[in-house]
């Protein structure tokens, strides 16, 4: 389509600028009907259409330009829409309502609407305009930076705001040595305060990323170890290769400027609530718009703006822009960083609390008013799961509560304290990048979207940056609820059952298999979630061989390979080692074994020896070296019983008062087998000092002088709870006998991966509950309890040696069906004198050598 | 279009995935005989967890649709389409694939 011939009836509406923003706006506009009223047509400078600008790094890892792209032209062209790439827009003529094209073209209008963005700032310094100097903004720059940085080592970032720190990752990931530099005294000057930019500066560093603050850079000359040298304020100076400049951005208004339109002080096109500009068939939108004397450099404000202007094209006044929130949550170089309103203390009268650990390098503030009822803004570094709740105390106004800074305090059971979403207005902003409310999303659950998938399809909450998709599920579930809908405790959509029924049909009926369960009780063919869960409890209520024909499809990785899959698909090995004892002679074969496959070697956390690096292919003969030298399956993969930790006791110790290793030993051996819904972990103490750590565990036995005590139900990871005194001076005989039944009351009762302190947590009852049902047997549940468990000990196999003898399984093992080699992109690198995966850096630095 | 002999009917796992080599290039084949085409081929790569692992990961029948859950960070991936079901916007290449006479073939252009 030539733009001389086009005709048209309708009037003319043009869009300058096909941007995120730009783009947004022809949506609504199409939303609207608008394509029947007016000839929509839209240039773009770029030879792409409208791409996802904020995820753009994502070019680098992976993702095609088609990837990023937020339209391919048959949008437009369904709804008869004009459009034309590599066109720039050269001049307006207001009088004529006329553009001029590069091309020569020129085109009438009726009404337009420019969304020219913005372009990045470059500061003037001599010789800012060398080779190897780039801007990050379009995907050609991307290519540019990218080609450039195959070629050299050492890259910098001028700019330590947002988007520079983004850059400085990408340099990072391109395997470059990288610097930022940054002018003011801190990072993130917009939205950190002091304290929150040194923490993150010193995270960063951490990352080995070097970090220049309140650096002004004077000069960009050749340099004599790398392409530039860089010469700095102070006098000093640093070499680098590449440099990209990213401090900051300026309104695109030179158009708007040419043709007499209203232009800020510091630039930016001067617009209204209705975003219309000085000449009322003009409008400006996203990052060439100035609202209030303010520029928005966000999406999520460039498409309220959009919204904005369609509706005042359309007639309709409700959707008047009245400004933006600028609170951003983000992830630069894998530090959380999160900013809400006054970050900077700027209210008259404000109080500040501030939280910081420099252990865990976390830092988190909370500006509020002064009578100290609401918050006005806040800083956190270094964990960014306090931001949502805060972001809706901000938002919506909703009054502190009394010990408001338990909002950033480390809670002691793991989770922040959080805003029941039963507390938000519905006036509550949920999805900032789409502007949905609570409201909205409660409209879209009662007429019918029963799921937050329905719900995003409806109101496209959390299809922008994501972010708010926790507390979506959230405010869904909660509705759900208020409208008496039950919250679907289905274990999958393949069975309309908990963990506990699939269990029980299992039990009660015989049932030996998925197929035969699936058919009596399912709909479907399984899944990811249902498929293990299954497997686990045939493998706990019958005991099978794992890697039967009909249970191999069950498996988890781990399970279907018995060995951990680390970050790279190879695997670590973990023979068993009873209690942590273990004779030199089995030391010097672990040792030989990890020699000859030149594998990195740990001691666990519990007490063993994990092998790590070993390729699918190498597991059976290395497994076949360990069942000879008499090692067996440490089920380290499963969820089963781990370790049983213990110290040396009586044997060795001159406090201990029982022999804790016998204990550990036997133990471990006893349920070694035992398939359960979370992995559980044992350990044994021979004295009140402790020094294995019982009460960490999910069970710990303690010696005392009269016999042993039990607790149970602790755990560390995640949320690491003490375990619960459960019985005191018990024999051993008893000891095992309440082992028995309590793991096997959990095995048969809990949910898929509940760990036993949840578990217990959920009884009704709890621990008191426990005690009446395994020590008084008040369900008379003991015997079938104790008998369960005795057929898992009977029963139990080292599925290694199974594994060795059975030739169907060993083929399970091969590293291809069709091809003798290795997988290339399994790569490891040494540190400390032992290999470790290289990183996607280091991988690259390789084949870039090598080539 | 050309059809490459892989491997054995017996060499597939039922009900799973096993890596295989095509020109150069790890693709996991997977046996499902409830589906109608049985035999699937996509990438063994892991686009997410950027390993060779996928033909380690469990099937999943979700909504009708064959899918692979990967093993490492469990995102699922149509077997017919490539298409990630988390991430959209990002999908895997794929290859029609056929079983005839106890034997696995995968077309290549």
């Amino acid at each position: 389509m030539t733009i001389n011939r086009l005709t048209t009836d309708k009037p003319r509406l043009v869009v300058v600028g096909n941007g995120m923003v730009g783009h947004h706006f022809i949506e609504q506009l199409i939303e609207q009907g608008a394509q029947q009223q007016f000839a929509i047509y839209v240039f773009g400078e770029e030879p792409h259409l409208a791409y996802d600008r904020v995820h753009l790094s994502e070019y680098f890892t992976g993702k095609a330009a088609a990837d990023l792209a937020l339209t391919d032209g048959q949008l437009y062209d369904q709804h008869g829409i004009g459009y034309f790439t590599n066109s720039q827009v050269v001049a307006i003529d207001r009088d004529a309502k006329s553009l001029q094209l590069a091309s020569g073209d020129s085109l009438s209008y009726d009404l337009l609407v420019l969304a020219t963005g913005s372009y990045p700032f470059v500061p003037p310094m001599p010789g800012h305009d060398r080779d190897n100097t780039f801007v990050y903004r379009t995907l050609e720059d991307l290519d540019a930076i990218r080609d450039c940085a195959a070629k050299v080592s050492r890259g910098t970032v001028v700019g330590g705001g947002l988007l520079g720190l983004e850059a400085a990752n990408a340099l990072k990931n391109l395997g470059l040595e990288t610097s930022v530099i940054e002018f003011a005294p801190r990072l993130m000057p917009v939205q950190l305060d002091e304290t929150g930019g040194q923490v993150l500066k010193e995270m960063i560093e951490g990352l080995e990323v070097s970090v220049y603050t309140a650096t002004a850079t004077q000069e960009i000359i050749d340099g004599e170890q790398a392409f530039h040298r860089m010469n700095f304020a102070d006098g000093s100076h640093l070499e680098t290769d590449l440099i990209l400049f990213s401090a900051g951005i300026r309104p695109q208004d030179a158009l708007a400027r040419q043709s007499g339109l209203e232009i800020g002080e510091r630039g930016g096109i001067c617009v209204n609530n209705d975003c219309l500009t000085s000449d009322d068939s003009i409008y400006a939108i996203g990052e060439c718009a100035l609202w209030n004397g303010r520029i928005f450099g966000l999406v999520a404000p460039g498409y309220s703006m959009a919204k904005a202007a369609a509706a005042h094209i359309m007639g309709a006044s409700d959707k008047r822009f009245m400004g933006a929130d600028m609170s951003t949550k983000l992830k630069l170089l894998g530090c959380d960083v999160g900013s809400i309103g006054d970050a900077h203390a700027q209210t008259q009268g404000c109080k500040s609390f501030v939280y910081q650990d420099e252990l865990t390098q976390s830092y988190r503030k909370m500006v509020v008013s002064e009578d100290g009822k609401k918050l006005l803004g806040a800083v956190l570094v270094g964990d960014n799961s306090y931001y949502d709740t805060l972001l809706q105390y901000y938002l919506n106004g909703i009054d502190l509560p009394n010990n408001a800074q338990s909002l950033i305090l480390p809670s002691m059971d793991g989770a922040p304290a959080a805003l029941g979403v039963d507390a938000l207005p519905a006036t509550a902003s949920i999805c900032s990048c789409h502007n949905v409310s609570k409201q909205d999303i409660s409209d879209a659950v009662c007429a019918g979207a029963l799921s937050v998938g329905d719900v995003k399809g409806v109101t496209k909450a959390a299809t922008g940056c994501g972010g708010c998709a926790a507390l979506l599920k959230k405010v869904v579930d909660n509705e759900l609820l208020a409208l008496g809908v039950e919250v679907s405790t289905d274990i999958c959509e393949h069975f309309a059952y908990t963990r506990q029924d699939l269990y029980n049909l299992i039990k009660i009926e015989g049932i030996k298999s998925f197929a035969e369960l699936l058919q009596k009780h399912g709909k479907g063919h399984g899944c990811e979630i249902c498929k293990p869960a299954v497997g686990s409890i045939l493998a706990s209520v019958w005991n099978d061989y794992v890697l039967k024909k009909e249970h191999i499809g069950l498996q988890d990785t781990n399970d279907r390979f018995l060995a951990n899959m680390q970050k790279d698909g190879t695997y670590s090995i973990v023979p068993r080692i009873a209690g942590g004892e273990i004779t030199p002679d089995k030391l010097i074969v672990l040792g030989q074994v990890a020699k000859d496959y030149g594998l990195y070697t740990k001691i666990t956390g519990g007490q063993r020896i994990d092998l790590f690096g070993a390729t699918l292919a190498q597991l059976p003969e290395i497994w076949e070296k360990l069942v000879a030298a008499g090692f067996e399956t440490g089920q380290a993969y499963g969820k089963s019983l781990r370790t049983v930790k213990s110290c040396v006791g009586s044997t060795w110790c001159r406090y201990g008062v029982n022999d804790s290793m016998g204990m550990a030993i036997h133990l471990e051996n006893r349920y070694k087998g035992l398939r359960s819904p979370h992995k559980i972990k044992f350990a044994v103490s021979g004295c009140t000092r402790e020094c294995a750590e019982a009460q960490s565990k999910d069970i710990g036995v303690i010696a005392t002088e009269g016999g042993w005590n039990l607790y149970v139900c602790g755990n560390g990871g995640m949320k690491p709870r003490h375990a619960d005194l459960f019985a005191t001076d018990l024999d051993d005989e008893t000891l095992v006998k309440y082992i028995d039944r309590v793991l096997m009351f959990y095995t048969k009762t809990a949910d898929r991966l509940q760990r036993t302190s949840v578990w217990m947590e959920n009884l009704e009852g709890g621990l008191d509950y426990l005690k009446e049902v395994v020590i008084d047997d008040k369900l008379g549940l003991a015997d079938e309890l104790e008998r369960s468990m005795q057929h898992v000990v009977d029963t139990f196999q080292c599925e290694w040696k199974t594994t060795l003898e059975d030739e169907q399984a060993l083929k399970n093992f091969r590293q291809f069906v069709n091809y003798e080699g290795g997988d290339e992109n399994v790569v490891f690198v040494e540190e400390r004198n032992q290999i470790r995966p290289a990183t996607e850096a280091e991988k690259q630095q390789l084949i870039a050598k090598a080539g | 279009m050309q059809w490459k002999l892989m491997c054995e009917q017996q060499d597939l796992i039922e009900g799973a995935g096993i890596a295989a080599m095509l020109d150069g290039q790890q693709i996991a084949l997977f046996y499902v005989p409830e589906a109608k085409q049985q035999v699937f081929a996509i990438s063994n790569w892991d686009p997410i967890g950027k390993a060779n692992v996928l033909s380690r990961g469990l099937l999943a029948n979700l909504k009708e649709e064959w899918t692979v859950a990967s093993p490492l960070y469990k995102q699922h991936f149509e077997l017919q389409s490539g298409r990630c079901l988390e991430e959209e916007g990002l999908s895997i290449p794929t290859w029609q694939a056929k079983l005839e006479q106890g034997k696995v073939f995968v077309a290549v252009s």
